[in-house]
């Protein structure tokens, strides 16, 4: 593939960028429900049907768990196809989640990702996110309006070719209501990108196959572990896929970022757009005054890269994991945590790490705490989780 | 209802209900089953509610689908039938749909729709899908055994409505669902019994026709042999016994027009029904009730067919 002559430059947000990746891709059915701070793609692309710029049925569903069993159908019928969701619709819709990745659909599913209730906050952190991320499902978590709008596109790719349903989650409001200049690929590249491949089994009924059927105890272990190998599949097909995106369209993002990590002491390993801009100024801060510091991003979550976590942080004598999202009552309330935790522990990798809470229902954080991280780090890591900004 | 089969012998050969399924024996809803694959015909897609019918058909690896088939969940049926037709609708615009005109059928139980699909079911109606959903009523939640749902009538025994010294059955009447769907202005819905094959066959055909103007709806009677206790050669006398008692009157709405069908037609003069009691008394659910409590489920019966007298006045 070649890259691209022609540049196309639009100031949009990330919900924006999410809708114009939708219409590149030639999606066939959106089912959706407004959710804040979703609703913004819906609108989009409501604007994009009505127009007769997309050439999609639109399915005004009356909730979110029907917005995900609409697309389940229309996907097991061989459609191309997207939902997007935040909070308390990816709640509602969480049973339909696992039947998604169980029936080996490739579905693509935005999450601007918000706070979960109660109390209500219709604010950003990745508590929602994180309640799906065990449900066979391939996660990314972009962290700028051009790397959402490239990984939408990614996302059908490796959705088709895994035969796995696909989040992309970014931060709520942070990037989801905020405008950034976004480069727009060719539409029509982007679908030689993305060509019609016939998938074996759909419901159609010149080649009639049952789908969701009962599995006895005799089966049912067969079906899981055969999800198990597929998003360790999915690892590698994502970086092929961001290899083969980087070829035609000019950009990549790796399925982790390290940003100062070649000679680093001390890292902050983060995920989402807020978090990583901030931990990245906190590291230029800290090179300023001394300290060898650096940040890790984690661009695709699930499957988890550990292979290439492992070897970024390799080299660091202390590290500091931040979570936004809070799971309660596990040995640490951090979810990246306990999987960077267990990819060091599985390895033999003993290095001392704390796991950061910030950003909770987006709570403000300032790169000079940002920074106190790296002191803290070099001063000596604490064992106990910190949970930074709260008035206790 | 159109009539596109006169007699028993127009009716379609084609078996597309394989047999092995592990449905009980005498199970009303396997009727139905046989009698909706073969009226819809080989190009349709079949979307199932979670429920007896589910999981007596599809026990991995084996299937009694010749259709292509789709379980999701208890409560979606409609809204995974929703995105199959938007589906082909796309598709077959795109020129991706090589199967020419498929239908969408949905098959759910009583539970799937009474109850927990309900939501589901009216956002399907609302956005008007071309699609056919057939609810198989055998009045209770009889794939987890057998409890009350919003179609138990009223002093069932059910293993959550258990008859007692302080509560005699179920406290709450059946839940009108044709009523409710009825309300979203559905070109056509109807209610038929496994025990009148023409009747049931030519409505299915009916409504599988309209799908063309929007959702249609068909409640289909089926007996359940464990659930409703009575010997399993007995699912279509007490399938006819329900119809003939006046307890499940056979009608149609056609485009806003209420029409009671043969034999139900005659039933609005209350002599011409056979007493309550003959269906009642052949089913183990009712065998507690006293001459009282079945005089109060007459009461009611009457008035229910004086509603829907007026109905057919409309």
């Amino acid at each position: 593939m070649q890259i691209q002559k022609t540049r196309k430059i639009e100031a949009l947000t990330s919900n924006y960028a999410v809708a114009y990746a939708v219409k590149a891709a030639d999606v066939d059915v959106i089912a959706v429900y407004p959710i804040t701070p979703q609703t913004t793609i819906v609108e989009k692309l409501s604007e994009f049907v009505a127009n007769g710029e997309l050439n999609a049925e639109l399915i005004h569903v009356e909730s979110e768990h029907s917005a995900l069993s609409a697309v389940v159908g229309a996907s097991a019928a061989g459609a191309r196809v997207f939902t997007a969701t935040s909070s308390q619709g990816l709640e509602l819709a969480h049973e339909v989640l696992h039947i998604a990745s169980g029936m080996r659909l490739p579905i693509v599913m935005a999450v601007p990702t918000r706070a979960v209730s109660a109390p209500i906050s219709i604010h950003n952190d990745y508590g929602d996110v994180m309640n799906a991320r065990d449900v066979g499902w391939v996660i990314y978590i972009a962290a700028s309006a051009q790397e959402v709008y490239d990984t939408v596109i990614q996302a059908y790719r490796l959705a088709e070719r895994a035969l796995l349903p696909v989040i992309v989650a970014y931060d709520g409001f942070l990037m989801s209501h905020t405008v950034e200049p976004v480069e727009l690929n060719d539409e029509e590249e982007v679908r030689k990108f993305l060509p019609r491949t016939p998938r074996p089994y759909t419901l159609n009924p010149r080649r009639p196959v049952t789908m969701g059927p009962l599995a006895s105890p005799d089966w049912y272990y067969e079906f899981k572990y055969q999800q198990v190998l597929a998003l360790q599949e999915a690892y590698k097909i994502a970086k092929d896929v961001d290899a083969e995106y980087s070829r035609a369209f000019g950009r990549g993002y790796g399925v982790v970022e390290a940003y100062r990590m070649e000679d680093a002491d001390y890292a902050i390993v983060t995920y989402g757009g807020a978090a990583y801009g901030n931990a990245k100024a906190a590291a230029d801060l800290a090179r300023e005054r001394g300290i060898a510091a650096g940040v890790v991003r984690i661009r695709l979550y699930r499957p988890f890269p550990t292979a290439d976590v492992l070897k970024a942080i390799s080299g660091v004598k202390a590290l500091a994991v931040l979570d936004r999202a809070i799971m309660f009552g596990g040995p640490a309330e951090g979810p990246l945590y306990r999987d960077v935790a267990t990819a060091m522990y599985m390895s033999g990798l003993d290095k001392p790490a704390v796991n950061v809470i910030h950003g909770i229902g987006q709570r403000t954080m300032y790169v000079e705490d940002l920074y106190k991280i790296y002191t803290m780090l070099r001063e000596g890591p604490r064992k106990e989780v910190v949970f930074m900004g709260v008035r206790i | 209802m159109k009539v596109y089969y006169k007699t028993l012998r127009d009716l379609p050969r084609e078996e597309l209900f394989a047999p092995g399924h592990r449905m009980c024996a005498g199970c009303g809803a396997a009727i139905a089953m046989r009698w909706i694959t073969k009226v819809v015909g080989p190009n349709a897609v079949i979307a199932n509610a979670t429920g007896c019918v589910e999981v007596t058909t599809t026990p991995y690896p084996e299937t009694a689908w010749m259709h292509p088939y789709i379980h999701v969940a208890f409560e979606n049926s409609a809204a995974v039938a929703s995105g199959v037709e938007a589906a082909i609708k796309t598709l077959r615009r795109k020129g991706l749909w090589d199967a020419g005109d498929t239908k969408v059928v949905v098959i759910a139980g009583d539970g799937g729709t009474y109850d927990i699909g309900l939501q589901s079911l009216s956002g399907m109606l609302e956005r008007r899908h071309g699609v056919l959903y057939i609810l198989y009523d055998n009045e209770a939640y009889m794939n987890t055994g057998i409890q009350r749902s919003g179609s138990t009538p009223k002093y069932a025994w059910t293993t959550t409505t258990p008859v007692g010294a302080a509560v005699r059955g179920k406290i709450q009447w059946k839940k009108d669902i044709m009523g409710i769907v009825m309300a979203h202005r559905v070109p056509y819905a109807a209610t038929a019994s496994i025990s009148h094959i023409l009747d049931m066959t030519n409505k299915i055909k009916t409504a599988l026709e309209y799908t063309t103007e929007g959702p249609t709806f068909l409640h289909i009677f089926a007996p359940c042999v464990p659930g409703w206790r009575y010997p399993e050669n007995k699912t279509v006398e007490v399938a006819r016994l329900a119809v003939e008692t006046g307890y499940f009157p056979l009608y149609e709405w056609d485009h806003g027009k209420l029409r009671l069908n043969p034999p139900s037609n005659s039933h609005i003069d209350k002599t011409k029904r056979k007493p309550l009691k003959e269906f009642l008394k052949l089913q183990g659910r009712f065998a507690h009730l006293t001459e009282e409590e079945i005089a109060e489920l007459e009461k009611e019966l009457d008035a229910y067919w004086q509603y829907l007298a007026k109905l057919q006045t409309l």
